[in-house]
């Protein structure tokens, strides 16, 4: 797409002797708009400080257009940062704080004032100059932190959770807001977040980590269709994760059954995950199904519905349209290129299992509320 | 209902708010207003103040330089317990408030055995040969008197305000291009500036109407405006001129109090040049 501009190599963090990043290796294109995504505590909003400058990786080295800048100050960086709820500066009004670096760096007077008022145009916020910060909502906040940060023209810009304190729906338009102004600027946004649905409709390159390491690197699609492990194909969207055999190239066992696939490339008869998405299964009557198994929860979404079905002992979601009741017995067929065909990994067996379907939604609601320091 | 709870509860401190506050200031006021012979209405007491001026001036002198050497001193103390660990800031906001538990009056009469002509200091020089100094009974004792007393009242705000600031908006200040000097000049300071203020009064306010540390560690020539009010009740016997002192006393302090704050409004405003 267009050239390198940061490179981390060998990346380690170390905290008290515990490892928080774990050997990264990552580079970023210039005008890319890049996610790191994970979980609480995987590493992201660390390896995003770092290329801030705020922290000194333990070993490793920071990039910038091919030079190491390990040990650059943050104020020396062509780098700005829009941080978790926005730390915008109390004592100074809207125009005052989005003219804050540009006053430090020193420039006239009526430049200033050209570029703020440009900035204020882009993120809607004209006639709020005098405003202070504090009476402002938390929508507009959130873009006088992107206009401070983005008014000084950096190559890249850094955007830690930026979105994590608004509701569904503001969340939701800021989200095209922020794409809309990575377009039209050129700049580069690294962009840390544990909400997967935003990484997947944001940005152009998603890397998934978890455990201080990158698990998968790749555009929205891959990742989502081609997921590389268990861990990213529970954690960007939902799956059913299945222990199979891959006998040979395009056939995988499992379930006591053979089923055609569309993966090739592993070793006969190696064991592996197979993963079927809730919402490619199809739903068919039980006589004429691949596998036949019981209803036993049924949740109304709004857009389909989320249906448990028990196959003996495993217990399966799918998304379906439909309504079946608990209770009723179906059959599901599988297409070759609705079984996707993994590696074992070490999250093996971790996940995918809808045995205790409500305990995990209970549990993604309560990580998606908090922050990660 | 909550409404009338509240009332109901703050009742007693505001009835000892009218008989402790509010009667004696109209007490005060009329002493000042009336002659002490007669008890008519005079503006004599107020017009004899001429006299007092240099030592009105002199008082506010005082204080104005002990806020500020309480300001300069404290500031880094403040900056500094502000950033330790929880441990360690416990333990040194103790230390800074344990002189307050020790009776105000022992601790200045201490400065006295120190300070005197024949005290620890000087004996301590001479044991090493050194000549004598002259130290107690000078303008600069008097100062040290109030800046040890009251050092505490200027630290204890001022750790309150700079422990708040948000640690975050110093990164975001880097990020935006802010070396050290920088970040503090544009954004720390600014942000302690309510505590530089209430830090500055707590320390003015008692300092310009202090008596006992000009008695105890300044000579004839740095008498304050508290000695003087100390002195018509005590010894001549004129308390209707003691009010009058106290009374101006008193709008002198409301009034630099009032510019000090109106000056802080404006500079949190425009910080940035």
């Amino acid at each position: 797409m267009s050239k390198e501009l940061i490179r981390l190599q060998n990346l380690v963090m170390e905290f008290d002797g515990e490892r928080i990043l774990d050997d990264i290796d990552l580079y970023f294109n210039d005008h890319e708009f890049l996610t790191l995504l994970g979980p609480s505590g995987c590493g992201k909003s660390t390896t995003l400080r770092i290329i801030g400058g705020f922290l000194t990786p333990t070993s490793g080295k920071v990039l910038f257009d091919g030079k190491v800048i390990n040990d650059v100050p943050p104020y020396k960086r062509q780098v700005n940062t829009v941080f978790q709820r926005y730390a915008l500066f109390p004592h100074l009004d809207v125009y005052d704080n989005i003219a804050f670096g540009l006053k430090v760096a020193k420039l006239p007077k009526d430049e200033i004032d050209r570029r703020v008022n440009e900035m204020l145009e882009i993120v809607s916020l004209k006639g709020y100059e005098n405003r202070r910060i504090d009476n402002l909502s938390g929508g507009q906040q959130q873009r006088v932190a992107i206009a401070r940060a983005l008014v000084n023209q950096p190559k890249v810009l850094l955007l830690d959770e930026p979105l994590a304190a608004l509701d569904l729906r503001l969340r939701k338009d800021m989200q095209n807001e922020l794409k809309r102004i990575q377009r039209s600027t050129g700049i580069t946004f690294i962009y840390v977040t544990h909400d997967q649905e935003e990484a997947l409709s944001m940005s152009d390159t998603v890397v998934v980590m978890d455990k201080g390491r990158i698990q998968q690197i790749g555009r929205p699609e891959d990742i989502y269709n081609e997921p590389k492990n268990a861990f990213v194909a529970d954690f960007i969207g939902e799956s059913n994760i299945l222990d199979g055999t891959m006998l040979e190239d395009f056939k995988v066992r499992f379930f006591g059954r053979t089923f055609q696939c569309v993966d090739k490339g592993f070793a006969p008869n190696e064991p592996v995950d197979v993963v079927i998405r809730p919402e490619d299964i199809d739903i068919v009557p039980p006589d004429g199904g691949h596998l036949t198994g019981t209803v036993t929860s049924v949740t109304f979404k709004g857009l389909n519905y989320d249906i448990i079905v028990d196959f003996r002992g495993f217990k399966w979601l799918i998304q379906t349209t439909d309504f079946h009741a608990v209770g009723s017995v179906i059959g599901i067929r599988l297409n070759p290129e609705d079984i996707h065909i993994m590696h074992k990994s070490e999250y093996s067996g971790m996940f995918g299992d809808y045995s205790s379907y409500s305990a995990e939604y209970d549990e993604l609601t309560e990580d998606a509320g908090d922050e990660e320091e | 209902m909550k409404k009338n709870n509240a009332l109901l509860l703050s009742t007693p401190y505001l009835l000892w708010m009218v008989a402790f506050t509010l009667i004696p200031l109209g007490v005060v006021a009329y002493y000042a207003l009336t002659d002490p012979a007669t008890g008519a209405f005079t503006l004599n007491n107020l017009k004899s103040l001429n006299l007092y001026w240099g030592v009105l001036w002199q008082s506010i002198l005082y204080s104005l330089v002990s806020s500020l050497v309480c300001l300069v001193l404290g500031y880094p103390v403040a900056y500094y317990i502000a950033h330790r660990g929880r441990v360690a800031q416990k333990m040194l906001y103790m230390l800074v408030m344990l002189p307050m538990c020790m009776s105000f009056l022992l601790r200045t009469l201490a400065w006295v055995g120190l300070l005197q002509d024949t005290g620890i200091i000087n004996n301590l020089l001479a044991a090493l040969g050194l000549p004598r100094l002259h130290l107690i009974r000078t303008p600069g004792a008097v100062i040290l008197g109030m800046v040890y007393n009251y050092l505490p009242y200027m630290i204890l705000p001022l750790y309150a305000t700079i422990v708040k600031i948000d640690p975050r908006l110093i990164q975001a200040a880097e990020d935006l291009g802010c070396n050290s000097l920088q970040v503090f000049s544009k954004v720390v300071l600014p942000l302690s500036v309510p505590g530089i203020l209430s830090g500055t009064t707590m320390v003015f306010v008692p300092a310009v109407s202090t008596f006992y540390i000009s008695q105890k560690l300044g000579g004839t020539d740095t008498v304050l405006i508290g000695d003087v009010i100390e002195r018509q009740f005590k010894q001549g016997n004129n308390p209707n001129l003691g009010a009058a002192l106290s009374l101006v006393l008193m709008i002198l302090v409301f009034v630099c109090t009032g510019i000090m704050n109106r000056f802080g409004a404006d500079e949190e405003g425009g910080v940035i040049a």
